[in-house]
């Protein structure tokens, strides 16, 4: 590591650091949902009677978002747009993590910046939703409008880069490959890439101890996960067994 | 709490992931009908998040002022005690929710956590020390209950002129049944327990009622606790293996019947003892439905031809539990029951009814005098979705398969204009139509 200011010292550490937390964090939250016992079967019925139709209502939760569609129209329109172009945002960015780049991440690019603009759009209008509509209000809280402005935050200057104050993508990607391949090197001494840095890392630390955790415990909700065939075969409480 | 976040899953899950989406907010019968903030079902998981965090998160133990983080102080505790008894525990708001948070899993621990110090509901506890005195939740003896099926069979002799049996305590009978205790004793209740036992008669198959076991309610689902749901349950056990039955047919009860499906076989299982052929429990409108389909009930529809009729699916059938095979049965099999016992049948508005049913507003353990005031807020959305069809359809019964439902129906819906007459049993349905003597040993 020799060579490298100060600064990208630092940032290469905070990165490394924010990296780990995000990970063993939430793998740690995972383990913890996977080792607690489930003692009854509570699926929301009506509820598939096959583990492949429990497959399917999952996906349809994960990639539809179908009960919130159920519950409310505005929110699934403002909260899939985020979801969908966020994922998209985050497979665009592979490109400065890859080398060389995947075909398929190159083709990402340019609707992935259309993205970014609509992730900074649907986190406006969730965070305006929040604020105009009186029953989301009043169940608002710091931390809910703290998660919108930080992701809001990340894609604004991320535009900013692409459009405003261009950043050079070329000495950016070098310094991400550095990190990903464990050999930094300096890093772009670019004000508004250092900000976008910074928010990311604040997002990946906070991301594991907040609501954000919704990422892994969909996966391990029981009225979702479960398999309606309670009289068919029993299903045994491990802690009253 | 740290101890009920190691035993369940769902609580644990639910804790941290609710985004406050807020797509619940406006699902809730209570909050809908009482207006108040905090009825709304994230406001009320709240009450219990924010000592949560102040826990168990880090953010709550560092920043407590930041993340509304609070203590289980007394005055947290007097909201839980308000706020978590004015959840019926019916998870509509668990359909809507992108994950599948269920507040019913969140009120039941809470009121857990409040018996552990103390703080107990009297009405459910009161019924919980009867069912395990005596046998059932409104504290009927033997000699009672006994009485009781003499004076049904005499009913039944009067106005049809044909002897059918209310057999109790019966050894070596094919069936037992389990019925909530309001249907020996209630109106419209005990009309659909007169149905089961036409039913049986006709079926030409040997049942009985226990006294031991004369209880399908289990109100230690309410409280939240997993041993006193299972002594509940346990004593259904014994008395079938008492009284070597080979099936167990239950009764009209809507959380009874999501404690018999859903959770029997894990707390009393596995049903080895019983007749493999059956279901195990069999529900009594699975039961019915089954004999028509085979032949087995001669029927005369024009009987009901007075009434016209609509369904209210009760709470915990239509999300907590099924009948018949298919995903969805529990809405069918009562409904095609329903149009095979009358000619008029007109369904409510639909985001009223099946999976985004409402809740009567007396389930959950809610149904006591003392909270007269919320159970009357608590039923508007379903009392506006009757009306119209009682104005626009021509209705005048709404049938329902619920002990709690018909027990808050008939005591409610007067103070909407609507009559207690207008609430019936299934199998009051079922009763009315059935020609007695008709088919034999279907």
């Amino acid at each position: 590591m020799s060579g490298l200011s100060a600064l990208s010292l630092s940032f290469v550490i905070m990165f490394y650091a924010a990296a780990a937390v995000f990970i063993f964090g939430l793998a740690a939250k995972v383990y913890g949902y996977a080792v607690t016992p489930a003692p009854l079967k509570i699926p929301t019925t009506p509820a598939p009677a096959t583990s492949g139709g429990v497959a399917l209502r999952m996906a349809s939760e994960i990639f539809l978002f179908s009960s919130l569609f159920k519950g409310n129209k505005w929110t699934w329109i403002g909260g899939y747009a985020f979801h969908v172009t966020f994922a998209l945002v985050i497979f665009r960015h592979l490109r400065y993590f890859l080398q060389p780049v995947p075909e398929i991440v190159s083709l990402a690019g340019p609707p992935g910046v259309w993205a970014g603009v609509l992730l900074a759009g649907a986190a406006g209008y969730l965070f305006v939703r929040r604020i105009a509509v009186d029953r989301v209000k009043y169940i608002s809280s710091g931390a809910d409008y703290f998660a919108l402005i930080l992701i809001g935050s990340i894609a604004a200057t991320g535009l900013i880069m692409k459009f405003l104050l261009r950043a050079d993508v070329a000495s950016v990607k070098s310094f991400m490959m550095g990190i990903v391949t464990f050999s930094p090197v300096n890093m772009p001494a670019d004000a508004m890439f250092i900000v976008h840095l910074l928010l990311v890392m604040a997002l990946m630390v906070y991301f594991p101890f907040s609501k954000l955790v919704h990422m892994g415990g969909i996966f391990f909700s029981p009225t979702r996960n479960q398999v309606d065939d309670c009289r068919e075969h029993r299903h045994v409480n491990p802690w009253a067994a | 709490m740290g101890e009920l976040l190691g035993k369940y899953r769902s609580l644990k899950v639910f804790l941290d992931i609710c985004v406050k989406c807020g797509a619940c907010a406006d699902k809730c019968h209570y909050y809908l009908g009482t207006g108040d903030p905090n009825n709304m079902p994230v406001a009320r998981q709240e009450l219990m998040r924010k000592v949560y965090r102040k826990h168990f998160t880090p953010a709550g133990k560092l920043f407590p002022g930041l993340s509304r983080a609070e203590d289980l102080t007394e005055d947290v505790m007097e909201q839980w005690y308000r706020y978590y008894h004015q959840c019926s525990q019916c998870r509509r708001c668990s359909v809507f929710c992108p994950y599948g948070i269920d507040t019913a899993e969140i009120s039941m621990a809470a009121r857990e956590i409040m018996d552990s110090v103390g703080i107990g509901q009297k009405y459910c506890n009161e019924i919980l020390g009867k069912v395990n005195s005596i046998g059932n939740n409104l504290g009927i003896n033997k000699a009672a209950l006994g009485n009781t099926l003499e004076f049904v069979e005499e009913d039944v002799k009067e106005t049809t002129g044909v002897d059918v049996r209310y057999p109790l305590d019966e050894k070596g009978a094919e069936v037992l049944l389990i019925a909530p205790s309001a249907d020996f004793f209630s109106e419209p209740h005990i009309q659909g327990f007169t149905g089961y036992g036409k039913v049986f008669h006709e079926a030409g198959v040997s049942w009985t009622v226990s006294s031991y076991a004369s209880e399908f309610a289990n109100f230690g689902m309410f409280i939240g606790n997993y041993g006193v749901m299972q002594k509940v349950a346990r004593r259904i056990k014994d008395a079938a293996l008492d009284l070597g039955v080979k099936r167990i047919v239950v009764g009209e009860c809507g959380h009874a019947w999501r404690v018999a499906y859903s959770f029997w076989n894990t707390l009393i299982g596995p049903f080895d003892f019983l007749d493999p052929k059956h279901r195990n429990p069999t529900h009594i409108c699975e039961y019915s439905l089954d004999l028509i389909k085979r032949g087995g009930l001669k029927l005369d529809k024009s009987a009901n031809d007075s009434l016209t009729v609509t369904f209210h699916d009760s709470c915990n059938v239509a999300r907590g539990s099924r009948m018949g095979d298919m995903p969805g049965g529990q809405f069918e099999v009562p409904r095609d029951l329903i149009k095979a016992m009358c000619n008029n049948y007109v369904e409510m508005n639909e985001d009223t009814i099946k999976e985004v049913t409402y809740c009567c507003g007396g389930g959950g353990g809610l149904l006591t005098d003392e909270l007269m005031d919320l159970r009357v807020k608590g039923v508007l959305p379903r009392a506006n979705a009757l009306h119209d069809v009682m104005q626009n359809k021509g209705v005048n019964t709404m049938a329902t398969i619920c002990a709690i439902c018909k027990a808050q129906f008939t005591k409610v819906l007067p103070y909407y204009g609507i009559p207690m007459e207008t609430v019936a049993s299934v199998h009051q349905l079922v009763s009315n139509a059935i020609v007695l003597g008709g088919k034999k040993g279907v």
